[in-house]
């Protein structure tokens, strides 16, 4: 066994790119999850029963159904109905619909926590729905969903290493092909388990950061 | 659109791989259970070493993606002279060591939630630490903490389909070889995620009854 810095030096251009697809792919995926994620929720409260009770359905069905097996109806069974995606395409899209499902759920939780009352009372003062959920809901769910939306994130980031088994070029896909290649198992692995650890710990620490910023008006 | 004789003809060698997969994702879930109390007590020792172990076991299995941990343990293993893993043994020790961590986490909590007194008195009534740990501590936080522990179970069983990757026969993996026998991968892989929720979705709704329960019974 022994260990050869030089291969990680001799591919440091493609590491940084395949580092900046996976970041890409994780930032695009969770931020179109999010908006997709929060339109769910807002469906779900506001579109009555029968709309409430089909994205339950397809909500619960997402949610037991493995990231590996939605990559694979999508990216493998898409032509069947005539749509064709590139990889990365198929793996930033399907990022975006299963963490939107996750992100709903995350939505949803923060809405039921603003008590009753404060709506009523808004509407009594004449806000408008929109005014209400943007100036009363909004910045008190924000407090209560924030840790949970950074786990979320934490969690996609390390989702997108499952691209690989489609061909998107991120990290993982090209280190282990580095490795096969050159059998340097353990520089590229080693390189591979820092750049998520890395990432992670990022998010986690930007978290608790951001975490106090929507919190801070509870403080005073 | 839906062929349903290769449906008939593929439920057998399903019902095979379905087999593979819990059996996986359970033995991963046992074993990881049992690395995980260990992991929630070295956390919650005196010694600044031991829970400085803990802390560094959790955050590396929890920050590196579990396919990463597998590619790891399959690749890696006989470089360091280990005889070359099949790649059952690869995926139960990858779900185990990492779903050890995530069920430390919610261990840990479980076991902060009990009263201190009871400790000293089981203590001065003189029962070891280990007994201590597995007669009085473990059965209450396991009790408080069933419902995350199901939602982990649930989360194992979606993370076990990536062991189709080092070549393991679980359902993934079988449905990827129906579907390249036979091009039809939308319906393989439709009637594949059907199954995981035939699985995952009662699952999920029994550990919702479970935190329920709790609830109620804490209310």
């Amino acid at each position: 066994m022994n260990f050869d810095p030089s291969i990680i030096l001799n591919n440091a251009g493609a590491i940084w790119s395949a580092f900046m697809m996976t970041v890409y792919t994780w930032l695009v995926g969770s931020a179109l999850g999010l908006v997709a994620g929060f339109v769910l929720a807002a469906l779900m409260l506001f579109g009555g029963t029968p709309l409430r009770l089909v994205l339950r359905g397809v909500i619960e069905l997402v949610r037991g159904t493995p990231f590996l097996v939605i990559l694979f109806l999508v990216y493998y069974g898409g032509p069947a109905f005539g749509i064709r995606l590139g990889a990365i395409t198929a793996g930033v899209l399907c990022i975006a619909g299963y963490s939107s499902v996750y992100f709903a759920e995350i939505f949803r939780s923060g809405f039921a926590s603003v008590p009753r009352g404060q709506l009523e009372a808004g509407e009594c003062l004449g806000l408008s729905r929109l005014q209400l959920l943007w100036r009363v809901q909004l910045p008190q769910m924000l407090v209560l969903i924030t840790p949970a939306i950074v786990n979320m994130l934490t969690i996609l980031c390390k989702e997108t290493a499952v691209l690989s088994i489609i061909t998107v070029p991120e990290l993982t896909a090209v280190l282990t092909g580095i490795g096969t290649r050159t059998f340097t198992f353990i520089e590229t692995l080693l390189v591979l388990c820092i750049a998520y650890l890395l990432l992670v710990e990022l998010t986690s620490r930007l978290g608790r950061v951001l975490e106090r910023r929507v919190g801070a008006y509870l403080q005073r | 659109m839906f062929d349903w004789p290769t449906f008939v003809f593929s439920l057998p060698l399903l019902a095979q791989a379905l087999l593979i997969t819990l059996q996986t994702s359970l033995l991963g879930n046992v074993i990881g259970f049992a690395i995980a109390v260990g992991i929630a007590s070295m956390q919650l020792a005196g010694r600044p070493l031991l829970r400085r172990l803990g802390g560094s076991y959790i955050f590396v299995f929890r920050g590196v993606p579990l396919l990463v941990q597998l590619l790891v343990i399959y690749y890696l293993a006989p470089m360091l002279g280990a005889p070359n893993l099949s790649p059952m043994v690869a995926a139960i020790m990858a779900l185990s060591l990492c779903s050890g961590a995530y069920i430390a986490e919610i261990l840990r909590g479980g076991l902060m939630a009990i009263p201190p007194g009871q400790r000293e008195a089981a203590h001065l009534l003189g029962m070891s630490r280990a007994a201590i740990l597995l007669r009085i501590e473990l059965p209450q936080a396991v009790q408080s903490t069933l419902p995350s522990l199901v939602n982990e179970l649930v989360l194992l069983i979606k993370a076990s389909a990536l062991v189709s990757v080092v070549g393991l026969a679980d359902l993934t993996r079988v449905a990827q070889n129906l579907a390249a026998s036979d091009y039809l991968f939308f319906q393989h892989y439709l009637v594949l995620a059907g199954i995981y929720c035939l699985i995952n979705i009662p699952l999920t709704m029994f550990g919702r009854g479970l935190e329920r329960h709790l609830q109620r019974s804490l209310a």
